[in-house]
């Protein structure tokens, strides 16, 4: 029996089981490179491209994986992509590179990636796999660009670098800071903690 | 269909059905003994296939990545010597400076510093570069400078893994960067935005970014401390 279908694969991870701000994966680049839209975008983009090639090649060296050693595996197969993304970017995109390379490294540390291999592409088919991971990509991209727009109006008083605010605007450093990510992430997720239970008290109201 | 329970060995109930339905039971294997060697082995044909891929990879990518560094080098000389037109390199050999290298050496093991002219053939300045720890790793910056004077010329910055919207001011903010090219006074003073006395040294650093501010202005001040008495002992001049 099976409980998802491939159109529920890959929209369950934008919203109702966002990695982000759902699940609380993945909060070491939502939080360190979060402070502006464009740093949001750009480490979505890395994060995706590294996230559906290991969950299409996990997925499909499933059954190969003795399942003792597939933590060690799954780490090494996202490593290996975060090195060659490195390194080809690096060669034929220095643009892009110089603006990303801070980002890529981050990368190996993702959680979100780990878990999505650990939960999801090493039980599931190649192509289930790669929609969850396109699912899960997305819903991470919307958390990030969520956080970086926040921070980057209040913090700098732009949004994707367009001046939002008169010459007199006083930046609110501290969105920009580290400090400014946690209390980024705590007021979003309080928002939608508050939104959930007024949904569960409207819910219980009219039945 | 596969040819046992996709949830074996899993307790996967649905209990309320508007609940989020759980993560999908796949072919999870079920617990037999796996031989240490099959373990082992997993590992080891991964890991190098995995390192093999990435000397291929590597192999195919570094010269094209060389030869973007050496280019960049070459714009990053002329943008930290206003005015020069062309350059030369000299090499740090035993102290001193040399324009051609011992025979056999290699030009990477050496310290380099470019001598910048301008149309007329007059000398504008000496670039270097140097690499010294950040906030997060090493950053590389190449500046210009008058040799006699002590007066800074430019400042560009090589590489740096500075955190995005904080650090990376240093090369992306113009009014951070822009204070080198004002011609300073070396050796360079960090201050607090707005809180300088107006000392010809002073470079305001970045809010926010101080650690990334002061290193840049460190790896200036120790990079002329290194060169100015190399320099001092004259500048070979070209061969006719």
């Amino acid at each position: 029996m099976r409980t998802t279908t491939p159109s529920q694969d890959f929209v369950r991870g934008i919203w109702r089981e966002n990695p982000v701000l759902i699940q609380m994966l993945g909060l070491c680049p939502a939080l360190a490179v979060t402070n502006t839209v464009k740093n949001a975008l750009a480490m979505s983009a890395a994060t995706i491209f590294v996230l559906t090639c290991s969950s299409v090649l996990i997925s499909s060296v499933k059954k190969l994986i003795p399942k003792e050693v597939r933590i060690s595996a799954y780490i090494l197969v996202i490593a290996t992509f975060v090195t060659l993304a490195d390194m080809m970017l690096q060669a034929y995109a220095p643009v892009q590179h110089k603006e990303l390379g801070a980002f890529i490294a981050l990368i190996v540390v993702n959680c979100m990636i780990l878990g999505r291999q650990e939960a999801f592409s090493s039980r599931n088919t190649v192509y289930r796999s790669l929609l969850d991971a396109i699912g899960t990509g997305i819903g991470f991209t919307i958390a990030l660009v969520m956080m970086g727009g926040f921070r980057e109006i209040l913090g700098i008083g732009t949004f994707f670098e367009i001046p939002l605010f008169g010459p007199n605007f006083e930046p609110w450093v501290v969105f920009v800071l580290p400090a400014g990510g946690f209390l980024t992430l705590g007021f979003i997720i309080l928002a939608m903690g508050y939104h959930a239970e007024r949904k569960k008290a409207r819910e219980a109201a009219t039945a | 269909m596969t040819d046992r329970p996709e949830n074996e060995g899993l307790d996967v109930q649905t209990i309320d059905p508007a609940a989020p339905p759980p993560p999908a039971a796949g072919e999870i294997p079920v617990d037999k003994p796996v031989s240490t060697f099959r373990l082992v082995a997993t590992l080891a044909v991964a890991g190098a296939v995995a390192g093999l891929l990435i000397v291929l990879v590597n192999l195919h990518t570094k010269p094209i990545i060389d030869a973007y560094r050496a280019e960049q080098l070459k714009l990053a000389v002329y943008e930290v010597l206003p005015g020069a037109t062309r350059y030369r390199t000299l090499y740090l050999v035993d102290g001193a400076l040399a324009a051609e290298l011992p025979a056999g050496a290699k030009a990477s093991d050496y310290r380099q510093a470019y001598v910048g002219y301008d149309d007329a053939g007059q000398r504008v300045g000496v670039a270097a570069s140097r690499g010294e720890s950040g906030f997060q790793d090493v950053i590389l910056v190449i500046y210009g400078f008058e040799p006699d004077s002590g007066v800074l010329l430019g400042m560009k910055v090589l590489e740096s893994k500075e955190t995005p919207g904080l650090g990376d001011k240093i090369f992306k903010d113009q009014d951070f960067v822009g204070q080198f090219f004002a011609r300073p006074q070396t050796p360079l003073i960090t201050v607090k935005a707005g809180a300088g006395k107006g000392l010809p040294g002073e470079i305001d650093a970045i809010t926010g970014a101080t650690i990334s501010s002061k290193a840049v202005v460190g790896i200036i001040n120790h990079g002329l401390a290194e060169w100015q008495p190399v320099l001092a002992q004259g500048i070979p001049e070209e061969a006719p």
